[in-house]
């Protein structure tokens, strides 16, 4: 099982001097930011801005040039087992030969281990998840059969098997309708009620403010980091997103 | 015919039929997960690699006085420079190379070289290099106990290794990201999927041979996943397949003569894939026909 994380004033990812480049490409130069723990977090930026990699490079999914990622206070290397990440749609191979509860069982590897058979219980807390989401009607449908936004619904089911307390989501709501955009939002605030701190990469400017309760405004380095209210406006905006100016953003 | 099948046309023929049986299943298991980790074509550079070492292993034999036909010194030429091959499409594709004209180059490269060495064995004179040139489609007729055994053992070790690994391998192809967040180690996983490929290679070079072992991986892996949404499911029918167009083929080989023992095993597995094809519940071409009319 995964331990209680204790209660302390330390951020749920605090991310120092990261960089990283693909080839001779600074894609992160020297990023620091601080997501504060219990809230949900939108990370807000340009195509090729790095949020992505942002999240990938600080779960040291991929290799980077220096900098250092904690997670409540820890490196992210011994503090994995609370963090869940939610790869992007696109990522992932729908035509795998798994089910959709196979996919949260997968998030009980710790659990079950190397040797360690599936049981009853583990089937069981399994099945729980996808309830939770709604999604226990479809435990036994292949991923691939499942609707955009029941496809994201399995991936938190597995972070909740993971019994994760930090969140990272990479574009949850790239390619799903509306109707599911508000489940999973009601649901992760749900999670950030809880207790539990969420972070996505959101490429919509017109919903930042109903969802999230800050945002990280990036383009290769933290151009600002803050509550929605006062670090979401027109000024910050534009300069994380060059020259194109949003009219929709609070001046 | 029959009686082959019923393993009752001799000693060595149910040898060679109980043989090529167990590679059989262990490739379709192992080539399950090759397909689910998208390695198929390295795993066939790895395999056409073999080739040089195989040469190399015999002229290294011969300079040691030997006649240079020992199957273990000529399996350990094999592996060293199946390794070689791995690492050349490994380090071509960190250049500007796409990986599959990386593994191009390196198959062909590798094999002509193997090739090449093969030739100039046959024109030194040197130990005894009759039927060396086996090893590229398999020959079951001058099969032995030991290697049966060789096969029994071998497939057993990668049936355990496989079994161990399994649920680690699954989370490796899905999402590799996540399997490392779980505490899986993902680089080593997939160098153990390259050494269980590999194992597979060598056991299979005396019944099918370098050139068409990749479809006993593949092909039976193809069929299988057409039965099933499980991969633990897939990689059993696999197995299944494999086993069974092993056996079929090893008997038919030793009942007609002249026969090549790979080829047919290889056609007998797109002949499931074919059925498959047609017969699968879920995605079978009769039932699309079904849901047309």
């Amino acid at each position: 099982m995964v331990e209680p994380i204790p209660l302390t004033a330390e951020p749920a990812l605090a991310i120092r001097d990261l960089r990283v480049s693909y080839g001779a490409n600074p894609v992160l130069d020297g990023v620091t930011a601080s997501l504060a723990r219990g809230a949900m977090t939108a990370i807000i930026g340009p195509n090729g801005a790095g949020k992505s990699t942002l999240l990938k490079a600080a779960l040291g999914l991929i290799p980077s040039l220096g900098g250092t990622a904690l997670a409540f206070g820890k490196p992210v290397g011994q503090a994995l087992p609370p963090i869940a990440y939610v790869p992007q749609r696109a990522a992932v191979d729908w035509d795998f030969p798994a089910r959709a509860l196979d996919v949260v069982l997968m998030g009980m590897y710790r659990r079950t281990g190397l040797l360690g058979r599936i049981g009853k219980a583990e089937t069981t807390a399994a099945m729980e998840c996808l309830s939770r989401l709604g999604m226990a009607d479809f435990a036994t449908r292949q991923i691939g059969a499942l609707s955009g936004g029941q496809q994201q619904r399995v991936f938190l089911a597995r972070a909740l098997a993971q019994g994760a307390e930090l969140y990272l989501l990479d574009e949850p709501f790239a390619g799903v309708d509306a109707a599911t955009e508000a489940a999973i939002v009601t649901l992760l605030k749900s999670l950030r009620d809880e207790g539990r701190s969420i972070v996505a990469v959101h490429h919509d400017l017109s919903t930042v403010s109903a969802y999230f309760d800050r945002v990280l405004l990036l383009n290769r380095r933290t151009i600002a980091e803050g509550p929605v209210a006062t670090t979401f406006r027109q000024e910050a905006v534009a300069r994380t997103y060059g020259n194109q100016i949003a009219t929709a953003i609070p001046a | 015919m029959l009686s082959a099948l019923l393993l009752q046309s001799g000693y060595n023929a149910a040898l060679v039929a109980i043989g090529a049986a167990l590679l059989g299943f262990a490739a379709g298991m192992v080539g399950t997960f090759v397909n689910l980790r998208r390695r198929a074509l390295v795993s066939d550079a790895m395999a056409h690699a073999t080739l040089p070492g195989i040469g190399l292993g015999f002229l290294a034999m011969v300079a040691l006085g030997g006649e240079g036909r020992a199957l273990p010194g000529l399996l350990a030429g094999a592996a060293l420079t199946a390794a070689l091959g791995l690492w050349a499409v490994q380090a071509l594709t960190r250049t500007r190379l796409t990986e599959d004209a990386a593994i191009a180059a390196v198959l062909s490269t590798f094999y002509g070289a193997g090739i090449v060495i093969l030739t100039v064995i046959q024109t030194l004179g040197a130990g005894k290099p009759a039927g060396l040139e086996t090893v590229l489609l398999g020959s079951t007729a001058g099969m032995l106990e030991m290697d049966a055994i060789t096969l029994a053992i071998g497939g057993a070790l990668v049936l355990a290794v496989l079994a161990v690994l399994r649920r680690a391998l699954v989370m490796t192809a899905f999402d590799p990201g996540h399997a490392a967040m779980m505490g899986i180690r993902t680089r080593a996983m997939d160098t153990a999927l390259m050494l269980l490929t590999l194992a597979v290679v060598l056991l299979g070079l005396r019944v099918v041979g370098l050139i068409l072992i990749v479809a006993l991986l593949v092909i039976p892996a193809a069929a299988a996943r057409l039965w099933s949404d499980r991969a633990g499911v897939v990689a059993m029918i696999a197995g299944g397949i494999g086993a069974a167009a092993g056996h079929i083929g090893a008997a038919l080989s030793a009942t007609v003569p002249d026969l090549p023992t790979g080829p047919v095993i290889v056609l007998l597995c797109f002949a499931a894939f074919a059925l498959s094809l047609i017969l699968s519940p879920k995605r079978g071409l009769l039932r699309r026909l079904g849901h047309a009319g």
